[in-house]
């Protein structure tokens, strides 16, 4: 699985890379983060308002930070 | 609305510190308590109604909506849409870009730019529980009117050439847009008042701790004097100084507050926040990415002038608003 976190540098989005990279450790499953900072790719994937949360190049959620507990029954949901 | 508050508060200060409200240590003890807690109380309310309907209208909405306008009633829906849509500045970039690409005229994405950081429910609640409905209105009002304004005359300048180019070859995939239930659109909104009062809080509380020495120690004579409604550039140094100091405006509004029971001219007080809040440098080198600096001179421009017109507005017609 590929998680990327689309964020042009903000607090906010740092935040969710964190919150992303401690989820994926808790459930134990293989995932790579990745962090996208290029405005083109964000548009690409249609994201106005950042962070924008990307599991296997689908748009997940966009517009805030849930918490790593919230995250990780969303990576789980959507596996 | 708050008149059992402020006796409470009264009989907190009277008879539990022991200090007379007359004196200068007890109304400084009032206003930050009694300041404090009636702000809280309505940021709560209004963060939570306005998050309520902002989860109606998501930016992938927003911009389908104003694709479908033109012209001066467009400039309005735009103007209207940046009160309601939240966005912090480091969305502003990806707004901007979905715009301009689904075919969102410049001026309108402009009015909503302009009008979304002077407009927004922190600012509203604050200036309810400094100021009370009329002025807090007015403000939105202006803040609206100036955004229309703005955007309108941006749109007539034809300053599309002022947008870099890659912003019009971008590629932008239509996200879809969520349906909410009920319950989401309250658990939305419940986090949005969580969120906001824990980001401003700090701020909020210096600036009311800063209004109340100024309550009880500030010379009325002299800010009166230099700073009150009959000195002419007052307003315009407001502006001046506003702009390139970044802070949280928010903080700023019970420090205005006391300053204008002090002496100091609503307009010059009102100028300056939304100085403070509309032009920030921080987001003017985010817009430099899509924008050129002719446009952002331009936008600095229109948007000052209509702040200080604001200014000198509401300096002439105070006694109707408090």
């Amino acid at each position: 699985m590929i998680i990327k976190v689309l964020g042009t540098g903000c607090s906010t989005c740092k935040k969710l890379e964190k919150h992303t990279k401690d989820a994926v450790k808790k459930l134990g499953i293989e995932a790579e983060v990745i962090k996208v900072e290029d405005i083109k790719t964000i548009m690409q994937f249609g994201v106005m308002k950042v962070p924008g949360f990307v599991i296997d190049e689908k748009v997940i959620f966009t517009g805030k930070v849930p918490k790593v507990a919230e995250l990780m029954q969303i990576i789980e949901e959507n596996k | 609305m708050f008149n059992w508050l402020n006796k409470l508060i009264t009989l907190l200060v009277e008879n539990v510190f022991h200090v007379s409200t007359s004196t200068r240590l007890g109304s400084s003890i009032h206003f930050f308590f009694y300041d404090t807690i009636k702000i809280i109380i309505l940021l709560g309310i209004m963060i939570f109604l306005i998050s309520y309907v902002r989860s109606y209208f998501p930016p992938e909405r927003t911009k389908k909506i104003l694709s479908r306008f033109d012209g001066v009633v467009g400039n309005i829906m735009a103007s209207l849409l940046g009160t309601v849509t939240p966005f912090c500045s480091c969305s502003s970039v990806p707004i901007f870009i979905g715009f301009i690409e689904a075919g969102v005229p410049l001026g309108l994405t402009f009015s909503f730019l302009i009008t979304s950081p002077i407009v927004n429910e922190a600012a509203f609640a604050i200036l309810l529980a400094s100021f009370g409905w009329k002025l807090a209105f007015t403000y939105v009002i202006t803040g609206i009117v100036v955004g229309v304004v703005g955007g309108i005359v941006i749109g007539k300048l034809k300053m599309e050439d002022q947008v870099e180019g890659y912003v019009y070859e971008m590629q932008v995939n239509d996200l879809e847009i969520e349906k909410l239930t009920h319950k989401e659109r309250v658990n939305f909104a419940l986090e949005n008042v969580k969120d906001i009062i824990l980001r401003i809080w700090i701020f909020l509380l210096i600036g009311i701790a800063l209004g109340a020495l100024i309550h009880g120690w500030a010379p009325a004579e002299v800010l009166s004097k230099y700073a009150g409604p009959s000195n002419p550039f007052a307003v315009l140094v407001a502006v001046v100084v506003g702009i390139p100091l970044y802070s949280n405006a928010l903080g700023t509004i019970p420090i205005a507050e006391a300053l204008i029971a002090k002496g100091v001219g609503i307009g010059t007080a009102l100028s300056f926040m939304m100085a403070t809040t509309a032009l920030s440098l921080p987001e003017m080198l985010l817009l430099r990415k899509v924008i050129k600096p002719k446009l952002i001179k331009m936008f600095v421009i229109i948007t000052g002038i209509g702040i200080i017109l604001v200014g000198y507005l509401f300096n002439s017609i105070a006694h109707l608003l408090v």
